[in-house]
């Protein structure tokens, strides 16, 4: 891919060879080479997950179908959910993090730099070995190839007993190597937000993409952990005996369920959190204001933080906690409504009596809000329990979470990509094929995911591989499967201006969008030291400071 | 490549789209949540009335803010060149979109609390039905302890009408894998975990066939764990019962009746490892109960129409009806195959 020769200066490209150049990669312990590795990586496994999600989609669009069989279907699953949410979101963020939090913040790369290379690798290798189960899964038993667990892998189906053969091994390794990558990121962005700052630079100064990175990245520290742990535990019931989710010996299925969730909470925050600093950094360069409510939008991702760890049992109001467990993750649920309502009216204060000017990072951002609205509502449908013992396990509950990830993060990533593309590789993404890529999307994101709430309120629940005619599903996932397509087309226009803008894109310079933070004042692509001399803020806004000297920013905050 | 097949899918899929929307379905089967025929899908229908209503105010309120600044606010061609005026909060507003969504939400939480409370910790009155559901890859089985009946895949419940409330209670069981007990018209989900019993209660209003399914994925054969609950009057459920209650059909292992060879093949083979047949030395557990297969409307979970030709297929090849199913292929001769058929036509 292109990414292969990102951000290296002209000069290094005409004297090295391939073989050097490469080489250059694999030991880069670069920053913004590493972020770019993580991006490129992370968008390899969109297209594979894309893939896996487009098999599902053509196997249910007609009832009794048998376009491929349960076993493929289920492996489909499993994996496009485990590869969206751990090798192409996670990475994803981990890779604009790097690429941008060391320029945001003024320093001239993270503050372990080799530790920040190896945790690419891990990563990178951690999602090789799970997809080394399409070949080797099968083992000495012949019992299946890549895992059909279910992303969350619910004891006791990931037992020796109901999953011979070495997928689940894949599985659970797989994931443990990548999060010992995922930690070490994490580590590494905190010490360099909290290190590296430049001088000026206090915490209520730093710009919300920084914020919203350490907030990720510590609560990366608290949910991979216990995800680690399980996997280890689960490695010992499968290899050496132990018991801890083993039913038929004592152990517990649900004592699984609570390792997974207290991580698999947390984990949406980690991945929306990001987003929104994202949509923090592009809205008010695009309204032409400053973010409305500073303090507050801090103390909100804060807040959610920390709220997001005592949520994790309402994905188990059907498992049969008694009544005070359900209504103590209720409250606790809806309370996480509250800071994520103030963001969003906190960006709509910042679309308020501004110039809003529709380029495509903004096309996204504001689509980002309708969506992200509607999927936190339908949360809030989803944290009272009674409903949701209908709608768990449903497909509306599946609607609710792409709603999330594809109309939250997704879109937000995708504005993050039109937004800093230019100062990564110096030439502007194509507007034209932007507006395209995004209209598609727009129209296939809706086709998909809103239809998608319909079956599940009808009763359809999620993860099956077919469905019998006469329930009333039939035409909804039919429209469901064709928005899938939309989508996969929209996504090849992607990559398609990405790579053809690399190569024919008009030239960024060093400030196209007339932005306000340090990333802006350096060249595009970056030098390798990014900045010829640390620089000195004021203000949030370094930017704007220097180029309306008669009216700082420093002078209100 | 990739974007050609998929825009040369594209009017298949269309045309498909009006085919099926024109494909009649019976609507009293459709397992819609908002149509609610028991106390608790009620409950659940109540709140879930309360909280569509209160979400979609919000979502009309915010929608239009958003829409109306976006409209408003647009960069215009008759601007000039200079910037907004740079604003950075307000205390005041902002404090009233953090208290203003504290209520909503108290608000909310309260009227979850009750039905919680209403749902969960209802007290089994006199004339509970009392079954236990046990959740097997791939089916179910129900046991019906103090009416001496097990059966498999279709639960027969009487009908609860307000004036003499009869409803059924069910304790949920696994015996390998997690499961959930889902028929949305009556109730919400419950899961069935191995290790750990749970718990559920329905009161249909009205006789009628109700459709659910598995609603926790359980294996390879998830999708076809469907389920089907009969409710019965009061005098069908009792008639009901008694046969059910019965011993099988005696037939004699004389081998000169297709059945009693059939019945022979049956007992001399590994059929009896897995299913029972009361009565008679068939009593393996790890499959569904037989001695009233035929008195069920479906087999394999709802995966097939309990007819002659579908029993035979099942017995000859269960993975052409459901592929992934534990019922292994017994591999009989034709013979054998024919004479089990018949006996098992005979478990009425």
């Amino acid at each position: 891919m292109s990414s292969e020769t990102m951000a290296l200066s002209p000069h290094a490209v005409e004297t090295q060879s391939l073989a050097e150049r490469l080489h250059g990669w694999a030991t880069t312990v670069d920053h913004k080479r590493i972020g770019v590795m993580y991006i490129g990586f992370a968008l390899i496994f969109l297209v594979i997950g894309g893939i896996e999600a487009i098999i599902m989609r053509i196997q249910l669009a007609l009832p009794n179908n048998d376009f491929v069989s349960p076993q493929v279907f289920n492996r489909m699953f499993t994996m496009h959910g485990t590869t969206m949410i751990f090798f192409v979101a996670m990475p994803i963020m981990f890779g604009f993090g790097n690429y941008t939090v060391p320029l945001l913040v003024g320093t001239r790369d993270m503050a372990f730099p080799r530790l920040n290379a190896f945790s690419f690798w891990l990563t990178a290798f951690g999602a090789l070995l799970m997809y080394f189960s399409f070949v080797g899964g099968f083992g000495l038993y012949g019992a299946g190839s890549a895992p059909d667990v279910g992303w969350f892998a619910y004891a006791p189906l990931t037992s020796k007993v109901f999953s011979p053969g070495h997928s689940s091994d894949f599985w659970s390794l797989g994931l443990i190597v990548s999060g010992f990558g995922s930690i070490g990121t994490s580590v590494n962005m905190i010490t360099t937000i909290v290190c590296s700052r430049c001088p000026g630079m206090t915490l209520n100064k730093m710009p919300l993409f920084a914020w919203m990175n350490i907030v990720m990245s510590g609560m990366v520290l608290f949910a991979i952990s216990p995800l680690t742990a399980a996997q280890i535990m689960i490695s010992l019931d499968r290899y050496l005996g132990a018991h801890f989710f083993d039913t038929q010996a004592g152990g517990s299925a649900v004592i699984w369920m609570h390792f997974f969730w207290i991580f698999g909470h947390p984990e949406v925050y980690i991945l929306i959190i990001p987003s929104f600093g994202f949509i923090s950094e592009i809205v008010p360069v695009f309204s032409r204001k400053p973010i409305f409510g500073y303090p507050i939008m801090v103390g909100a991702t804060v807040a959610i933080g920390f709220i997001s760890f005592s949520v994790w049992a309402h994905h188990m109001f059907t498992v049969g906690m008694n009544s005070w467990g359900n209504t103590f993750f209720a409250i606790t649920t809806m309370a996480v409504g509250v800071p994520t309502g103030i963001k969003i009216f906190n960006w709509l204060g910042t679309i308020w009596g501004g110039k809003i000017q529709f380029k495509t990072p903004m096309l996204f951002s504001l689509a980002f809000l309708f969506q992200f609205l509607i999927a936190g509502l339908t949360g809030i449908m989803l944290s009272s329990t009674p409903f949701n013992w209908q709608l768990s396990g449903s497909y509306f509950v599946v609607a609710h979470f792409h709603y999330v990830i594809v109309g939250g993060i997704l879109f937000a990533v995708f504005g993050g990509f039109y937004y800093w593309y230019p100062k990564i590789t110096g030439k502007m993404l194509s507007e034209r094929l932007g507006k395209l890529h995004f209209w598609l999307f727009v129209i296939g994101f809706h086709l998909t995911f809103d239809f998608m709430h319909i079956p599940g309120l009808l009763g359809m629940p999620r993860r099956i591989y077919t469905y019998e005619a006469g329930r009333g599903w039939e035409i909804w996932n039919q429209i469901v499967s064709v928005g899938a397509l939309f989508q996969g087309v929209a996504v090849l226009i992607f990559v398609f201006n990405m790579i053809w803008s690399y190569w024919k894109g008009k030239d960024a310079g060093c400030d196209p969008w007339d932005a306000w933070t340090l990333e802006w004042t350096t060249t595009s692509p970056p030098p390798e030291y990014n900045f010829a001399t640390i620089p000195t803020v004021h203000s949030s806004r370094p930017l704007w400071d220097l180029k309306h000297p008669e009216d700082p920013d420093w002078k209100y905050e | 490549m990739l974007a050609r097949v998929a825009w040369a899918a594209l009017p298949v899929f269309l045309i498909a789209l009006v085919a099926v929307a024109a494909e009649p379905h019976d609507p009293a089967l459709v397992p819609n949540i908002f149509k609610p025929d028991s106390t608790p899908a009620d409950h659940i229908y109540g709140v879930a009335l309360f909280v569509l209503t209160v979400t979609g105010a919000i979502f009309v309120a915010v929608f239009s803010l958003l829409v109306y600044a976006i409209v408003r606010y647009r960069a215009k061609p008759e601007d000039d060149s200079h910037e907004p005026a740079q604003v950075y909060g307000s205390n005041q507003i902002e404090l009233a979109w953090t208290v203003i969504p504290v209520l909503i939400v108290v608000m909310l939480f309260l009227a979850t609390a009750r039905v919680i409370a209403q749902i969960q910790d209802a007290p089994p009155p006199p004339g509970t039905i009392n079954v236990t559901a046990v959740g097997h890859q791939f089916w179910w089985e129900f046991r019906y302890p103090d009416l001496g009946i097990v059966t498999a895949n279709e639960l027969h419940v009487p009908v609860s009408e307000p004036a003499e409330s009869t409803p059924t209670f069910l304790k949920l069981l696994s015996a390998d894998t997690d499961h959930s007990f889902w028929v949305p018209r009556l109730a919400g989900k419950t899961d069935l975990i191995p290790n750990h019993p749970n718990s559920t209660w329905i009161d249909p209003h009205h006789t009628g066939l109700y459709l659910g399914q598995c609603a926790q994925y359980c294996g390879t054969q998830h999708g076809l764990m469907l389920l089907r609950v009969y409710v019965d009057s009061r005098e069908d459920f009792k008639a009901w019962a008694n046969a059910q209650a019965a011993p099988a059909l005696v037939t004699s292992t004389d081998s000169n009746s297709e059945a009693g060879y059939g019945r022979k093949v049956f007992e001399t083979t590994s059929c009896i490892n897995c299913h029972a047949v009361k009565g008679t030395v068939a009593d393996g557990r790890f499959g569904p109960d037989l001695t009233h297969l035929m008195s069920r409307k479906t087999l394999a979970s709802g995966a097939a129409d309990n007819t002659p030709e579908k029993l035979k297929q099942w017995i000859k090849d269960p993975d052409s009806i459901k592929p992934g199913s534990l019922m292994p292929a017994m591999r009989l001769t034709e013979k054998d195959l024919n004479a089990l058929t018949a006996y098992l036509l005979t478990l009425r």
